[in-house]
This record gives structure tokens, C-alpha cells and sequence, in this order.
């Protein structure tokens, strides 16, 4: 078989453990992703969802376990780790500064500096530079964006997800996590969104979406990973099952479709 | 036509900015006084100098605190940081010379910064109280370094650089002021630390997630006030040839005035260089003019505090109107 870009996998998490006190919150947790798929991750609340994620993203460490990135093992130790290993996360609150515009945003604390290296010691920022890339990274993502500008408390929830998810892209991820990316938008900004991971998707990057909404998740994930009480209980191919046997799966109704 | 509209709406929505508000009324306040005074000295060119000097500890110290401000901390301790570190550079002076008298004056300000920075993160309480704590503490221990007494400055060096001087006809004064006032735009303006300021003030959750050492910056933010403040101390010790424990002391409420009603945010990620020097020159002003206009001093400090509320009663309206 001819191996495409697409059969490579970005993100390989192998038996990772994880307890809180005597709380076993992650019970020898497993899943791949492939470049360019895009993954959700369902459970309910307490099913380790967060927990997971922040083993990945660098805020927590497994207890035991490892992760692989490109089929290369490495070790993630803090939230800048996870980044030099190309996993950016999109968080919920977005993480922006409200009063900034959108290049601020799009290159806070990454800055551009000035070509001078006396001017670029000093921290001196390249504006324009800013600007330019910024525009292409947004541009990538066909949205919808008014001035480059303006202030990120002037835009709306589809505009800002469009401009964070374009900031974690732009900062050359391979693999972006985003922690519930519909859970504050209307019905036309959540096919905004939908339209965005398409995209990233389509540009290889390899999406693990954490997700509630089980029409969000059948509508753009090639596949969900179901987590139930710390362990993974499923992991099926979302055309292959029926959202009411997602539900099902969530709430621990059945274990029969893994 | 639409491209006109817009441009014309654009011009609105500027003309109505809280950036600009500190345009309109320190030319009102200028054009009250231009005319009430007509029959004084207020329009003068010297009248104006004076001012100048007058404002400059006062404008360097509205500087300092706009950088404690724009990552969301307020510093009381400035006032008595201007008459503690003005008190050690003039006994450093009476004893070695003027290096020393400056980096011992300065390392008052940087030394007091990082106390205030250090506790206020070490016992994450407001920077209300615990500059309020080291001001307290600060103006105890100004008093307490001479029992009271002045220390003069008979260095003519000094208070040529500090004071009195002019350079090409320039005061000194003047040149002190636009040289920090230059400084502070460009961190603010041009560097990426000064984003990180206002990302840290903004939005410390954002700032923290994109990997920016919070606690670094607002501690750095606190050195920056109060180092400030020293030179302050050390621009008065020069102007009046001496140095007292009474300096600054009545500062901290023109200080907070003027950097509030010069469109820095008091609630952190939003700071305006140019508008804390407006700010500065206003409050001077209006004491000018309601000096020459024979008011007392007593009606001149119900005058600042006045603009304070001002000031802040716009500062609050805007941050609920978002």
C-alpha cells in the first residue's frame, strides 16, 4: 500500500495514567491521530476529557505512559514543550487580550522584531511584519475578518475562534487541540468554525476536538474517541455510528461499538 | 460618497475617543484661563517655562506610575520614595560625589519597587494595601534619617544637572522630562515588553497561557514606578538645593489624577505616555492659574481632588459601557 501524507500519524498517545491523590483520573488511555484527521474526544463531565488534554498540552504530566509526535517519543513538560513539539492548544477563554488588536493577539509574546540586531536586542517590534503575516495566517483561513486592526473585544465569538485558531496554525502546530470551540456560539458561527477545521484539516494539520455536541462532532470529525470514567471505551469511526450511539457510549449506556 | 461617510464616521468615532478627552479639556482648562487671567502673567512664555519646572518631578513620577498601572497595580509608596531617596542623594553628596549620590538615591527606588512587588506576589494582596504599607513605612523612615532636619545641597554640579540648569537654553528640567518621556513611549509603544505590560495587565490568563512571566513583568512594572519616583526625589532635591522629608509628600493625589484623567486604565491594559504628560501639565496649570488667580493652596488640593473623581468617574463609565 502507498503510504499518503494523510496515513501518517501526528499524534500517538500510548497507556497514559494519570491519578489525582487516590482519584484515577486517566486508566491506560490510547489513541492515534493521523495527519490531517480530525478527532474528537467525548466523554462526560468527570470522564477525564481535561485531564487528557493537559497531559498533551503540558499543563499536567503522566504518571506513566508516553507520547509520540511523528512516531518520535518525547516528553512534555511544561505548556512551551508541548509547543516546540508543534501541539498548540485553542483554549476555551481563547486566551486573548480583549484590548488588543488582532496582530497583537495573533503574535503575543512570539513577536516580531526589528531586523536590526541592536534595535531586535532592544525587542523593538516589526509592525509591518506583523501585519503581513498576520493577514496571510488569517487569509488561510478564508474568515471573514472586518480591519486587522480591530480590537478583539469589537469582534464576535466566530471572528475571535477564527482569529485563535489562525494564531495556533500560524505558529507552525502540526496538531491543534481545541476545548470546546462551539460551546458559546450561535447555530451560523458554529458552521463558521466547522468551515475552519475543515480547512486546517485539509492543510494537514491534525485536529483533536473536545466536544459535547454530538451534531458538531458527527459533522466534522472523521473519528471520536470516547472516554468513560478514565478509560477509553471506544474509538469508532463517526460514519459508522449513529449519534445516539455516541450518547449511548458517553453515558456508559453500551460498550458494545469498540 | 459611501468612502466619505465612513471617513467622516471614522473622525467621529475618534473625536468621541477617551484617548482624546485629555486633548479637549486641558485646551479648555488653557482657554478658561487665557481669559480670566488676560490681565496677568499667565500667557507668557516665562509663566509657561515655570510650569514646566514645576511639573517636572510630578510629570516623571506620572510616567513611573503609568507602567505600575498599565499591568493593573497602583503605587501610593511613590510620594515618600521622591523624599526618602531625595534625603539619601543629598547625604551621599555632603560625603562622595554625585555618582554615588545617584545610584544610592536610584537603588532607594529600585530597592522599594521590589519589596512592593515581592510582597504584594508573595502574599497575593492588592497593591492598594501594600503600597499603602510601604508608604507608611517609607515616609517613617524619611523622617526618622535626619530627625526632621533639611539637608542642603551646595554641589553646583548637581543642581545644575538637577535644577537649575539650562542647556543651549534649555532648562535641564525640561530635558529630563522629554528625555524619560521619550524612553517610556518607545518600551511602551515599540517594544515588545511594553505589550507584555499590557497583556499581563489586560489579561493576565492570556498572557500566562502564551508562555509571558506575569510575575516578572508586574514585578519589573514596580521597580519602574518607583525608580521614577527616586528621580523625582533627586530633580527636587536639585531644584530647591536641598533635600526634605516633606517632598513628594503632597504629590501622590496630583500624580494619580493626572495619569487617570490622561486616559491610562486605573484597572490595568490600557496606558498613555503622552496622556500621563498632558495629564501632569494640566494639573500644573490649573495650580498656575488659580495661584495668579489668588486661590490658596487649600482650594488648589480640593481643585485636584476633584479632577481625580472626574478622572475616574469617566475611567469607570467607559469600562461598563465595554
Amino acid at each position: 500500500m502507498v503510504r499518503t501524507a494523510l496515513d501518517q500519524v501526528a499524534l500517538e498517545v500510548n497507556n497514559i495514567s494519570k491519578s489525582f491523590g487516590g482519584v484515577q483520573a486517566l486508566k491506560n488511555v490510547s489513541f492515534t491521530i493521523n495527519k490531517g484527521e480530525v478527532v474528537g474526544l467525548l466523554g462526560d463531565n468527570g470522564a477525564g476529557k481535561s485531564t487528557l488534554v493537559r497531559c498533551i498540552s503540558g499543563i499536567h504530566q503522566p504518571d506513566s505512559g508516553e507520547i509520540l509526535v511523528n512516531e518520535q517519543p518525547v516528553t512534555i513538560t511544561s505548556p512551551l514543550d508541548a509547543r516546540a513539539c508543534g501541539i498548540e492548544t485553542v483554549f476555551q477563554d481563547l486566551a486573548m487580550v480583549p484590548e488588543f488588536n488582532i496582530t497583537e493577539n495573533l503574535f503575543l509574546n512570539r513577536e516580531i522584531r526589528h531586523k536590526n540586531p541592536i534595535l531586535s536586542w532592544l525587542g523593538w517590534l516589526d509592525t509591518k511584519a506583523m501585519e503581513q503575516k498576520g493577514r496571510k495566517a488569517l487569509n488561510r483561513l478564508n474568515s471573514r475578518i472586518p480591519s486587522y486592526t480591530e480590537k478583539i473585544h469589537n469582534l464576535s465569538g466566530g471572528q475571535r475562534q477564527a482569529v485563535a485558531i489562525a494564531r495556533a496554525v500560524n505558529w507552525g502546530a502540526d496538531i491543534v487541540i481545541m476545548d470546546e470551540p462551539t460551546a458559546a456560539l450561535g447555530v451560523e458561527q458554529s458552521a463558521q468554525v466547522n468551515e475552519l477545521i475543515n480547512i486546517i484539516s485539509g492543510q494537514g494539520v491534525a485536529v483533536l476536538l473536545i466536544s459535547h455536541n454530538m451534531q458538531h462532532v458527527s459533522e466534522t470529525c472523521d473519528r471520536a474517541v470516547v472516554l468513560y470514567q478514565g478509560t477509553s471505551i471506544a474509538d469508532v469511526s463517526v460514519k459508522e455510528v449513529s449519534k445516539e450511539q455516541l450518547v449511548s457510549l458517553i453515558t456508559g449506556a453500551s460498550v458494545s461499538a469498540a | 460618497m459611501i468612502i466619505t461617510q465612513s471617513q467622516r464616521l471614522n473622525f467621529k468615532q475618534l473625536a468621541l475617543k477617551r484617548e482624546a478627552f485629555i486633548y479637549y479639556i486641558f485646551f479648555a482648562v488653557l482657554l478658561i484661563f487665557a481669559v480670566a487671567l488676560h490681565d496677568t502673567a499667565f500667557l507668557s512664555v516665562n509663566n509657561f517655562m515655570n510650569i514646566i519646572r514645576q511639573t517636572a518631578p510630578v510629570t516623571i513620577m506620572a510616567i513611573g506610575l503609568t507602567f505600575a498601572l498599565a499591568v493593573g497595580h497602583i503605587d501610593l509608596s511613590i510620594g515618600s520614595v521622591v523624599a526618602l531617596s531625595a534625603l539619601v542623594g543629598a547625604l551621599l553628596l555632603q560625603h562622595t560625589g554625585i555618582p554615588l549620590a545617584i545610584a544610592g538615591a536610584l537603588l532607594v527606588g529600585i530597592t522599594i519597587g521590589l519589596i512592593n512587588g515581592l510582597l504584594i506576589e508573595r502574599l497575593q494582596v492588592s497593591s492598594l494595601l501594600i503600597t499603602l504599607g510601604t508608604m507608611g513605612v517609607v515616609t517613617g523612615l524619611a523622617r526618622q534619617l535626619t530627625n526632621l532636619e533639611s539637608v542642603p545641597i551646595i554641589n553646583q554640579d548637581f543642581t545644575f544637572f538637577f535644577g537649575a540648569g539650562e542647556v543651549w537654553g534649555i532648562p535641564v528640567l525640561l530635558i529630563w522630562t522629554l528625555a524619560i518621556a521619550l524612553v517610556a513611549f518607545v518600551v511602551l509603544n515599540n517594544l515588545a515588553f511594553g505589550r507584555h505590560l499590557l497583556a499581563a495587565g489586560g489579561s493576565p490568563k492570556a498572557a500566562r497561557a502564551m508562555g509571558i512571566n506575569v510575575v516578572r513583568v508586574r514585578l519589573t512594572a514596580l521597580v519602574i514606578s518607583s525608580s521614577a519616583a527616586a528621580l523625582a526625589g533627586l530633580l527636587y532635591a536639585g531644584r530647591l538645593h536641598g533635600a526634605r522629608y516633606t517632598l513628594g509628600e503632597a504629590d501622590l493625589l496630583t500624580v494619580i489624577a493626572a495619569v487617570a484623567i490622561g486616559g491610562t486604565s486605573l484597572f490595568g491594559g490600557r496606558a498613555s505616555i503622552i496622556g500621563a504628560i498632558l495629564g501632569s501639565l494640566l494639573m500644573g496649570m490649573i495650580n498656575n492659574g488659580l495661584i495668579l488667580s489668588g486661590f490658596s493652596t487649600n482650594e488648589q488640593m480640593i481643585a485636584r481632588g476633584i479632577i481625580l473623581i472626574i478622572a475616574v468617574a469617566i475611567g469607570i463609565k467607559e469600562l461598563k459601557n465595554g
